[in-house]
């Protein structure tokens, strides 16, 4: 299955391909809107500001290729800081994609960034079944809270943060599944259903 | 709760792993990404790689390597060594390295740090900082620079390092147990994650580390000597009460 991974050129999609070949897709890096709308899946991930991201999805079209996939109903994963796009202000600075209601707030913990392996407390969703307990790896110092209800997992890390929503075909993860061993192999390979089923 | 990290580091010399003793007497153990798949399987939760000749041999980092591994690594890596500016950083990040290791070039200019966190976020910039006798060493351990460990430690986190990476020369290579007072002030001085390194022999000295307030420790040559062990640290770590991965 085709997966494009939308490039607004500073993220590391390299490992976020290597992670969905490994899942049996075939992904693909475009700065292509048409491509963004037309696949099966389209992912948002990579390093790096949220406001130089959101800026380089304007820049190019694929802000407005993403907002039509979920105006449309189809799959639309955000991974690490391309989940903190599909909300809105962030206080790393700029405006996200507004798709989630929600901000993007720095994480207030003894230790920041949160890097490391945490354990998922998962509460619903497609993405992360059977994956409860599951540590998955997570490297951000800004976190998303949303103002509706999509959250589907939390960890704690001097109090819980969102590490992942679902809102139909809309999905984010806080996390790195391209960096999380055999759970992030089962979450991609789950992505790839649930897109394949939206 | 975030887990406690055992990161296997293997010190590259062009494209082959070596390990020595007090940053001395390199030999060679083998291939890099082989080695860290192997670690990976065992239970690595993070692997380093770090090139040990490139800043002396004024060499940059080889990113076929990182390219090699970012393709078949299913656990995070970090490639320090010879990153002199901000496009030695940019290409290894983008051939797939979640994180870079900085050093020298930070030492020498702060600003470095900034701007890597500014375009890549702080959790891919890693400050790596080799003491001795609590001061801050570069160029292989062989030029004292006259700055405490702690200071630059505390500067490095303000400049946008997201993690320090703190070796220890004095005990670097010896399995005699991490340098426990240079871990627990420099984990006391800043609120960024501190990688403890140099010196582990056994599980008690991982622990001693984590007590001390790592949150990471870094294992060289008793897993390179023995791979098995490092699921066996784990086990042994997890069994003294320690958040482990398993």
């Amino acid at each position: 299955m085709r997966v494009v991974l939308a490039d607004y050129g500073a993220g590391n999609l390299r490992s976020v391909c290597a992670g969905f070949e490994r899942a049996g897709a075939e992904p693909l890096v475009t700065t292509d809107p048409q491509a963004v709308r037309e696949a099966p899946l389209a992912v948002v991930a990579g390093v790096g500001h949220t406001e130089s991201a959101a800026r380089g999805l304007e820049q190019r079209g694929l802000a407005e290729a993403l907002r039509e996939r979920v105006a449309a109903g189809r799959p639309v994963l955000g991974i690490c800081v391309g989940m903190q796009l599909l909300f809105g202000e962030s206080e790393e600075g700029g405006e996200g994609l507004g798709l989630l209601a929600g901000r993007v707030r720095q994480i207030k913990a003894r230790r920041v960034p949160h890097m490391g392996w945490n354990a998922l407390s998962v509460s619903g969703g497609e993405l992360l079944a059977g994956l409860d307990g599951a540590d998955v790896y997570f490297a951000h110092s800004y976190a998303a809270e949303p103002e509706e209800p999509v959250t589907v997992a939390t960890v704690d890390h001097d109090g819980p943060i969102v590490a992942a929503v679902e809102r139909g075909a809309l999905a984010g993860v806080q996390f790195h599944p391209e960096r999380s061993d055999r759970a992030g192999a089962r979450v991609l390979m789950s992505t790839i259903r649930w897109s394949r089923s939206a | 709760m975030v887990k406690k990290r055992l990161i296997p580091c293997l010190d590259v010399a062009g494209a082959r792993v070596v390990k020595g003793i007090r940053f001395r007497d390199l030999r060679d153990v083998g291939d890099p990404v082989e080695l860290a798949e192997r670690y990976s399987a065992l239970g690595a939760d993070e692997i380093v790689f770090l090139d040990v000749t490139a800043t002396i041999e004024d060499r940059r980092p080889p990113l076929e390597l990182v390219e090699r591994a970012a393709a078949s690594l299913e656990v995070p890596f970090t490639v320090g060594g010879g990153i002199a500016e901000l496009e030695d950083a940019r290409a290894l990040l983008r051939a797939g390295a979640d994180k870079v290791a900085v050093n020298r070039a930070a030492l020498e200019r702060p600003k470095l740090l900034t701007e890597l966190a500014e375009e890549f976020g702080a959790q891919a910039v890693v400050c790596a900082i080799d003491a001795k006798s609590g001061e801050v060493f570069t160029h292989g351990a062989r030029k004292a620079r006259g700055v405490s460990a702690v200071k630059w430690a505390v500067k490095a986190a303000r400049y946008g390092a997201g993690e320090i990476l703190l070796t220890s020369i004095d005990t670097d290579g010896t399995r005699e147990g991490y340098d426990l007072a240079l871990t627990g002030a420099v984990a006391e001085a800043v609120t960024v994650p501190v990688i403890a390194s140099g010196g582990a022999g056994n599980a008690g000295h991982l622990s001693d580390a984590f007590d001390a307030g790592a949150d990471a420790a870094l294992v060289a040559s008793i897993v390179h000597e023995r791979p098995e062990l490092l699921p066996a640290l784990k086990i042994a770590l997890k069994e003294r009460g320690w958040p482990i991965r398993s």
